[in-house]
C-alpha cells in the first residue's frame, strides 16, 4: 500500500486511516463500506421508524464492543468491565438530566457521563497498570469492578438511594431519563426516533475511523509492541505502562459515550446491564468478530444481536454460547481475519497478507 | 459501641467458618485447573452446579445424601473430562483463549439447565441441627463444611506432595517438555489433572446442595469467591487457597457481622482488589519474594 501517492486530499486522509494494523485497506474494501453506511443509512427509510429504532440499539452495542476490540485486540489487555463504564455513564447521564431538564441538562448530561466514566477507566486503570497488575489478573480485576457494582446498583431500591430527583431505583432501575440533545436553555436540538438512529450511526461511523487513524499512527504502533512483547517494548525505550493506562482509558470514554446512547435510546437503565452475563457480551462480539478487527467486532455485534433478537426465545443464549466455543475452537482469531485473508488470497496471490504479525 | 459481646464474637466465629468454607471449597478445583495447566475455567460455576444438580436429583430419586454426593461428585468428574478431551485440552496455556471459551461453555450450561430442569429444582434439608447461642443460631451443617474444607486441603497436600502421581503431575507444570523427556504421560496428567479439579468442583457442588438454593445460576455464586481467592492466593495454590480463604473469609464474617450480607460482599470483593494492587503475584507470591530477599541477603 505504500506505492499511493500520498499528494492528493483523498490520498493523504487514506494515508492516514491505513496502514497495517487495521484490516481493510483496499479500494475494494472502502467501496465495501461506503455501500455498507449507505445501506445503514438508507434502513429507515425502507423498513421504517420502529426497525430502524431496533437497530440504533445493535449499534450502540457495536460501540460498547469497539471499546472492547481497542484495548484488548490492539494491546492486549482483555477487560470484562467495559459494562461498568457503560453503567456508570448511563447513570451519571440519567442522574443529570433527570435533575436538570432542559437542554442544558442533556449537554451538560453528556460532558458528565462520558467524562466521569473517562476519569472512573483512568483511576482504574492507573491503580491496575501503576502497581504493576498484568495479564489475567486485570481481567479478573476488571470483572470483579462489573461485579461490585453490580451488586451495589442492585440494592439502591430505597428512596434514600437519591440524587436529587434522580432515584437509583436498585434492580427496578432508573426511569425518566432525558433524550439525547444538545443546546442551551430551552434552545437546541433533541435526537429522537430516526434522528437517534442517524446520531447512533455517525457515533459509530466517526469513532471507527477515528480509532483506524489512532491505531495506524505512532502511537498505534506502540500499542501493538506493548501487546506483542510488553518487556521487549520497554526495553526499546517506551513506557508499556502509560501506553496501557491511555488505552484503556480511552476504551472507557468509548464504552461511556455508548453507555449515554443506551440510556437516552429507551430513557432506561438497571443494573442487570452490567451483570456477568452482560459483561460477557462484549467479549463474545469482539472474540466471534475477530478481535483484532474493529469492523469485524461492530459486524459480530450487530449480526449476533440480530440473531438474539430474531430467536427471542430459551434457546437464544444456547446459539450464542455454541456458536463462541466453535468460533474459538476452529478461528482462533474471530472471523474477520479469515474472511480477510479469503478475500485476499483471491486477489493477489502473490502478496503475504498485510497484518501477520512480524516473527521473532 | 464496640463492647465486648461473646455473642457477636460466636457469630463472627461461625460466620468466619462458614465464608472459608465457601471460599475454600470453591476455589481448590479451579487454583488445582489454573495452576496446573494455566487454564482460567470459567465454567467452573457450572461444574459445580453440574455436581449440585445430580446430588439433588439422586437424592430426589430415593438415594440417601451420602450415596446421592457420591454419584454427583462422579457424574461431575466423568462431565469434565469429556469436555477436557473435547474442547479445553486444545487452550492449555492459552490463558486469555480459555477463558472465552470456557465462558462460552457457561453459558450454554446455564441455559441448557434451565431448558431441562426450569427455573429451580426443589432443595435437600439441611441435614443437621443448628448451633443456638443467645438469641442467635448457626447451620451445624455449614460450620461443620470448613472441616471438611480444611480435609480437602490436607488430602490434596498429600497427594501432590507424597505420592508418585503427585510428582509427576508438579514435574509436568513446571516443565512438560522435560518431563515427558524423563517418560512422563504428560497428556495424561493433564486429563487426571483436570478430572481431580473437576471432581473437586463436583464435591462443592454435592456439599452445598443441601445448602443452598437450586437454581441455574447457582454456579455463579461460587465462581466470583473462586476467582478472587485464586488471584489473591498467587502461583503456589496449595498454600495460598486456605490463605486467600483466611484473609477473605475474615473480611467477608467481619463485615457481614457488622453490616449484614450485602456489604460483606462487597468489603471482600474491594479487599480482593486492594490484595491485587497491593500483591500483584498474590499472597504466596509475596511469600516467595520475601524468602528470595532473605537468602540473597544470608
Amino acid at each position: 500500500m505504500s506505492g499511493r501517492p500520498t499528494t492528493s486530499v483523498v490520498g493523504r486522509v487514506r494515508g492516514r486511516l491505513e496502514g497495517p494494523n487495521t484490516m481493510g485497506n483496499t479500494n475494494g474494501f472502502w467501496i465495501a463500506f461506503a455501500f455498507a453506511v449507505l445501506v445503514f443509512a438508507a434502513y429507515p427509510v425502507l423498513f421504517g421508524a420502529s426497525a430502524a429504532n431496533r437497530i440504533a440499539m445493535f449499534l450502540v452495542f457495536a460501540l460498547l464492543g469497539v471499546s472492547l476490540c481497542f484495548i484488548w485486540g490492539y494491546c492486549g489487555i482483555l477487560s470484562f468491565g467495559q459494562v461498568a463504564f457503560f453503567g456508570v455513564a448511563g447513570y451519571t447521564f440519567g442522574i443529570v438530566t433527570i435533575n436538570v431538564t432542559n437542554y442544558t441538562g442533556m449537554t451538560l448530561g453528556i460532558v458528565t457521563a462520558i467524562g466521569v466514566s473517562t476519569l472512573f477507566a483512568a483511576v482504574l486503570a492507573y491503580f491496575m497498570f501503576y502497581g504493576g497488575v498484568r495479564d489475567v489478573y486485570v481481567t479478573i480485576m476488571t470483572l470483579v469492578v462489573a461485579i461490585v457494582l453490580h451488586t451495589f446498583m442492585q440494592q439502591t431500591a430505597g428512596s434514600e438511594w437519591a440524587i436529587g430527583d434522580a432515584r437509583l431505583g436498585g434492580f427496578n432501575g432508573m426511569v425518566g431519563i432525558g433524550n439525547l440533545g444538545i443546546g442551551v436553555g430551552d434552545v437546541g436540538i433533541t435526537f429522537d426516533g430516526v434522528a437517534f438512529y442517524y446520531a447512533a450511526l455517525a457515533t459509530v461511523v466517526a469513532v471507527y475511523l477515528g480509532l483506524r487513524v489512532l491505531v495506524n499512527s505512532r502511537f498505534g504502533y506502540a500499542m501493538i509492541a506493548t501487546r506483542e512483547d510488553e518487556d521487549r517494548t520497554e526495553m526499546f525505550g517506551y513506557d508499556t505502562t502509560f501506553i496501557k493506562f491511555v488505552t484503556f482509558t480511552i476504551g472507557g470514554a468509548i464504552a461511556g459515550l455508548s453507555g449515554v446512547l443506551f440510556v437516552t435510546w429507551g430513557n432506561y437503565i438497571d443494573p442487570s446491564q452490567f451483570a456477568i452475563t452482560a459483561a460477557a457480551m462484549p467479549v463474545i462480539w469482539a472474540s466471534i468478530g475477530g478481535r483484532e478487527s474493529i469492523i469485524g467486532t461492530i459486524a459480530a455485534a450487530i449480526a449476533i444481536q440480530t440473531l438474539e433478537f430474531q430467536f427471542h426465545d430459551q434457546w437464544a443464549l444456547v446459539i450464542v454460547g455454541s456458536t463462541l466455543v466453535l468460533v474459538i475452537v476452529l478461528l482462533p482469531n474471530g472471523i474477520a481475519p479469515a474472511v480477510r485473508d479469503v478475500l485476499v488470497e483471491h486477489r493477489r496471490p502473490a502478496s503475504p497478507a498485510p497484518s501477520e504479525e512480524v516473527g521473532d | 459501641m464496640f463492647e465486648f459481646d461473646l455473642y457477636r464474637v460466636l457469630s463472627f466465629a461461625f460466620q468466619f467458618l462458614d465464608s472459608f468454607a465457601v471460599i475454600v471449597l470453591a476455589t481448590v478445583g479451579l487454583a488445582i485447573i489454573f495452576g496446573m495447566m494455566g487454564v482460567i475455567n470459567l465454567a467452573h460455576g457450572e461444574f459445580i452446579l453440574v455436581g449440585a444438580y445430580a446430588t439433588t436429583l439422586a437424592f430426589h430419586a430415593g438415594a440417601p445424601l451420602v450415596l446421592a454426593m457420591v454419584i454427583g461428585v462422579a457424574i461431575t468428574t466423568v462431565y469434565g473430562v469429556i469436555l477436557e478431551r473435547t474442547i479445553i485440552h486444545r487452550f492449555y496455556g492459552r490463558l486469555l483463549d480459555s477463558m472465552v471459551v470456557t465462558f462460552g461453555i457457561s453459558i450454554v450450561m446455564i441455559q441448557l439447565t434451565r431448558i431441562a430442569f426450569g427455573n429451580s429444582l426443589p432443595q435437600i434439608s439441611t441435614p443437621f441441627s443448628s448451633i443456638g447461642f443467645g438469641p442467635y443460631s448457626y447451620s451445624t451443617y455449614r460450620v461443620a463444611l470448613a472441616g471438611v474444607a480444611l480435609l480437602t486441603l490436607v488430602s490434596l497436600y498429600w497427594l501432590f506432595t507424597r505420592t508418585d502421581f503427585g510428582v509427576r503431575a508438579r514435574a509436568t507444570m513446571q516443565d512438560a517438555d522435560t518431563a515427558r523427556s524423563m517418560g512422563v504421560d504428560t497428556d495424561r496428567m493433564y486429563t487426571s489433572t483436570f478430572a481431580i479439579g473437576s471432581a473437586l468442583a463436583g464435591l462443592t457442588g454435592a456439599l452445598y446442595a443441601p445448602a443452598r438454593s437450586m437454581n441455574p445460576e447457582m454456579g455463579s455464586g461460587f465462581l466470583v469467591e473462586a476467582f478472587v481467592a485464586v488471584v489473591v492466593g498467587g502461583p503456589s495454590v496449595l498454600l495460598g487457597t486456605p490463605l486467600a480463604g483466611g484473609l477473605l473469609g475474615a473480611v467477608n464474617a467481619g463485615f457481614t457481622t457488622l453490616g449484614g450480607t450485602f456489604i460483606g460482599q462487597v468489603a471482600m470483593l474491594v479487599a480482593a482488589i486492594l490484595a491485587i494492587r497491593l500483591m500483584p503475584n498474590g499472597i504466596t507470591g509475596l511469600i516467595e519474594t520475601i524468602r528470595q530477599k532473605r537468602r540473597e541477603r544470608a
